[in-house]
C-alpha cells in the first residue's frame, strides 16, 4: 500500500494557552513495499504523525491518502483503514489485558468479526512471526518477561495481517539482546511477507543496520528524506538537530581525512569491515 | 480527545488575582458563595455579578476559556431551571398544563436560581484557573494546620490531594493512548448497547489500572528513596506569605460582604424576592 500525506498539520489544545503546533506542514510519499526509518527526538512529531496514517487522531489541515482512499473522508471506513495499517504503540506490553496470550492475540481479529477458525490459525501465526511456541498459550499476559510481552503486543497487531506496519519505538526500554531480536524479527517479516514497514526511533544505529530510506523529522517537519546514505551525508545538519550519525559513520570519516577510501557513505559496522578490510590487508601505512 | 477536558484547570498568566496568596483565594471564593446566598433580590445579584466580571477581568482568564470547560455542568443547571419551573407554587398562573403549572413565581424563581447556580461555578472555577494545585494543596495544608491539635493529618491530607491532582493529567494522558492502541486493534468504544459498551471498556480499564498501580508503587518508591517520612519536623521551600495586596483583598471582600447582607436586609419583603 502506498502512503500519501499532503500539507499535513495538526494542532494540539487548540485555543487554550496549551495549544502546541505539532506537525507543520508535512509532504510525504511512501512507497509500498518499502522499510523506512522515522528518525528525530522527542517533541518532533514522529508519534503524531503515526497517528494520523491510523486515523486515529485528525488533522488541522491536509490530507492522508492510502491506495487513493482519503484516510479523513467522512465516508471512509476508519476500521478498515486501522485494519490495513498497523500500529505498534510505544510500550506496547502496556496494552495487554487478556486473561492468557492466545485470547489477547486474537482481539484484533475478533474485532474484525473473522470465524473462529480464522482468528485461531491468525494467532498462531502470528506468535510463530515473533517467534513464540505453544508453551505460553494459556499463560497469562502478565507472567512474561518484558521482551516476551512485547512480542505479544506486536503478534496482536500482526494478527490483523495488516499492509503496513508502523513500528513506535519498538526496541524501547529493553537490552541490547532483546533489542536485536526484535530487530530481527522485524526485518525478516518484511522479506516474509512484502509488507510496508516504518520503523520510528532515535537510535541511529538501529536504522542504520535496518532501513533502506529515512525521513529525519524536526520541530514537526520534515527536513531530510531519502535513501540512508544520502541522509547519513548530512552529518552537520543531522548534528545540529541534535541526532547525530551513527558512531561508525563518524569513525570512517575521521579515517577518511587520514586518507584511507571509502567509495560510499559507511552507515554499518559491515560495510566498515568490508571497505577497510582490503586497504589494510594492502598493508598500506597512511597513519 | 481527552485532552481537551479544562474545567477548573490551571490558566497561567501574570495577574494579580494569580499573585495573590493562595489562602486569600480561598477566603475570597467562600465569601463570594456566602453573599450568593444572602442574595435575595435581583438586585443583589446584579452586584455580585458585577463584582464576579470585575475580578474575572483583573485575572486575565478569558471567559471564552472559562465557558468552554462548562458544558458539562449545564446540563445539571438545566435540570434545576426545569425543576423549579415546574414546582414552585405561586399565585400568577401562566400556563396551566393540568398535572402542572407554570407560575410567574416559578419562572423567576428557576430564572434566579441558575444565574445564582451559574455565579457559583464560575465564581469557584476562577479558584483553580488562578491558583497553580502545588498552591492551593499548600494553601489548604497551612489552613488544615490548627487542626492538628486534635490529629488532623493536615500534611498527609495535602500531600494526598497534591498526588491525587498531579496524577490527573498523567492518568488521562495514559486512558488516551491506551485507548488508541486499543482502537487501532479495531476496538470501538462508542458502539453498541449499554451492557456492550461497558464489556468495551474492559481493554481499557484492565491496562489503566495496572498502570496505575505500578505508577503509584514507583512513586511510593521514590519518595521513600528520598527519604519522606510525612510532615513531622518538615519544612518549606516556599513559604506562604501575605503581602499588601492580600490585605487589600481581604478589606474589599469583607465590605462586599457587610454591603450584600446589609442590602439583603434591606430589601426585606420587597418585590421580586425568594
Amino acid at each position: 500500500m502506498s502512503i500519501e500525506i499532503r500539507e499535513l498539520e495538526h494542532i494540539y489544545s487548540k485555543g487554550t494557552p496549551y495549544e502546541k503546533k505539532a506537525l507543520k506542514g508535512i509532504n510525504l510519499t511512501i512507497k509500498k513495499g518499502e522499510f523506512v526509518g522515522l528518525i528525530g527526538h522527542t517533541g518532533s512529531g514522529k508519534s503524531t504523525l503515526i497517528q494520523h496514517l491510523n486515523a486515529l487522531i485528525k488533522p488541522e489541515s491536509g490530507s492522508v491518502i492510502i491506495e487513493g482512499i482519503d484516510v479523513f473522508h467522512k465516508d471512509t471506513n476508519r476500521r478498515e483503514v486501522r485494519q490495513n495499517i498497523g500500529l505498534v504503540f510505544q510500550y506496547p506490553e502496556h496494552q495487554l489485558f487478556e486473561m492468557t496470550v492466545f485470547k489477547d492475540v486474537a482481539f484484533g481479529p475478533t474485532n474484525m468479526g473473522l470465524s473462529e477458525e480464522e482468528i485461531h490459525s491468525r494467532v498462531i501465526e502470528a506468535l510463530d512471526k515473533v517467534g513464540l511456541g505453544k508453551e505460553i498459550y494459556e499463560a497469562s499476559p502478565f507472567e512474561l518477561s518484558g521482551g516476551q510481552k512485547r512480542r505479544v503486543a506486536i503478534a496482536g497487531v500482526l494478527a490483523m495481517e495488516p499492509k503496513v506496519l508502523i513500528l513506535d519505538e519498538p526496541t524501547a526500554g529493553l537490552d541490547p539482546e532483546g533489542r536485536d531480536e526484535i530487530l530481527d524479527e522485524i526485518k525478516k517479516l518484511h522479506k516474509r511477507l512484502d509488507i510496508t514497514i516504518i520503523l520510528v526511533s532515535h537510535s541511529m544505529e538501529d536504522i542504520a543496520n535496518y532501513v533502506n530510506n529515512i525521513i529525519v523529522m524536526d520541530d514537526g517537519k520534515v527536513i531530510l528524506e531519502g535513501d540512508k546514505y544520502k541522509v547519513f551525508n548530512e552529518v552537520k545538519l543531522l548534528e545540529d538537530i541534535g541526532l547525530g550519525v551513527p558512531q561508525v559513520t563518524k569513525l570512517c570519516d575521521l579515517l577518511e581525512e587520514k586518507g584511507f577510501i571509502f567509495d560510499e557513505q559507511i552507515t554499518t559496522i559491515e560495510e566498515a569491515f568490508k571497505a577497510l578490510l582490503p586497504q589494510l590487508k594492502g598493508g598500506e601505512s597512511h597513519a | 480527545m481527552l485532552r481537551d477536558i479544562t474545567i477548573g484547570q490551571y490558566y497561567p498568566a501574570e495577574s494579580p488575582i494569580h499573585y495573590l496568596d493562595p489562602r486569600t483565594k480561598i477566603a475570597m471564593t467562600f465569601i463570594f458563595i456566602i453573599s450568593l446566598f444572602f442574595s435575595t433580590h435581583l438586585l443583589l445579584y446584579a452586584v455580585a455579578a458585577i463584582v464576579l466580571a470585575t475580578v474575572i477581568k483583573i485575572s486575565k482568564v478569558p471567559f471564552s476559556y472559562m465557558i468552554k470547560g462548562l458544558k458539562s455542568i449545564m446540563i445539571l443547571v438545566l435540570f434545576t431551571v426545569i425543576i423549579n419551573v415546574f414546582l414552585t407554587l405561586g399565585d400568577t398562573v401562566l400556563v396551566d398544563l393540568g398535572f402542572a403549572t407554570i407560575t410567574l413565581e416559578g419562572l423567576i424563581a428557576a430564572v434566579a436560581m441558575a444565574v445564582r447556580l451559574m455565579m457559583l461555578i464560575i465564581g469557584s472555577s476562577l479558584l483553580t484557573l488562578t491558583t497553580s494545585p502545588i498552591d492551593l494543596t499548600d494553601a489548604i495544608e497551612r489552613l488544615l494546620k490548627p487542626l492538628e491539635k486534635i490529629h488532623v493529618p493536615a500534611h498527609e491530607i495535602a500531600m494526598m490531594m497534591t498526588i491525587a491532582l498531579r496524577f490527573i493529567p498523567i492518568l488521562l494522558e495514559e486512558t488516551d493512548k491506551i485507548m488508541k492502541a486499543q482502537m487501532a486493534r479495531g476496538a470501538e468504544f462508542e458502539k453498541g448497547g449499554l451492557i456492550k459498551k461497558a464489556k468495551n471498556l474492559i481493554p481499557l480499564l484492565v491496562p489503566l489500572f495496572i498502570s496505575a498501580f505500578r505508577r503509584a508503587d514507583d512513586l511510593a518508591l521514590a519518595m521513600e528513596a528520598r527519604c519522606y517520612r510525612g510532615g513531622v519536623g518538615r519544612t518549606k521551600m516556599k513559604k506562604l506569605k501575605y503581602t499588601k495586596g492580600d490585605w487589600v483583598t481581604y478589606v474589599l471582600m469583607i465590605t462586599y460582604l457587610i454591603g450584600i447582607i446589609w442590602l439583603s436586609r434591606l430589601f426585606q419583603g420587597a418585590k421580586l424576592m425568594f
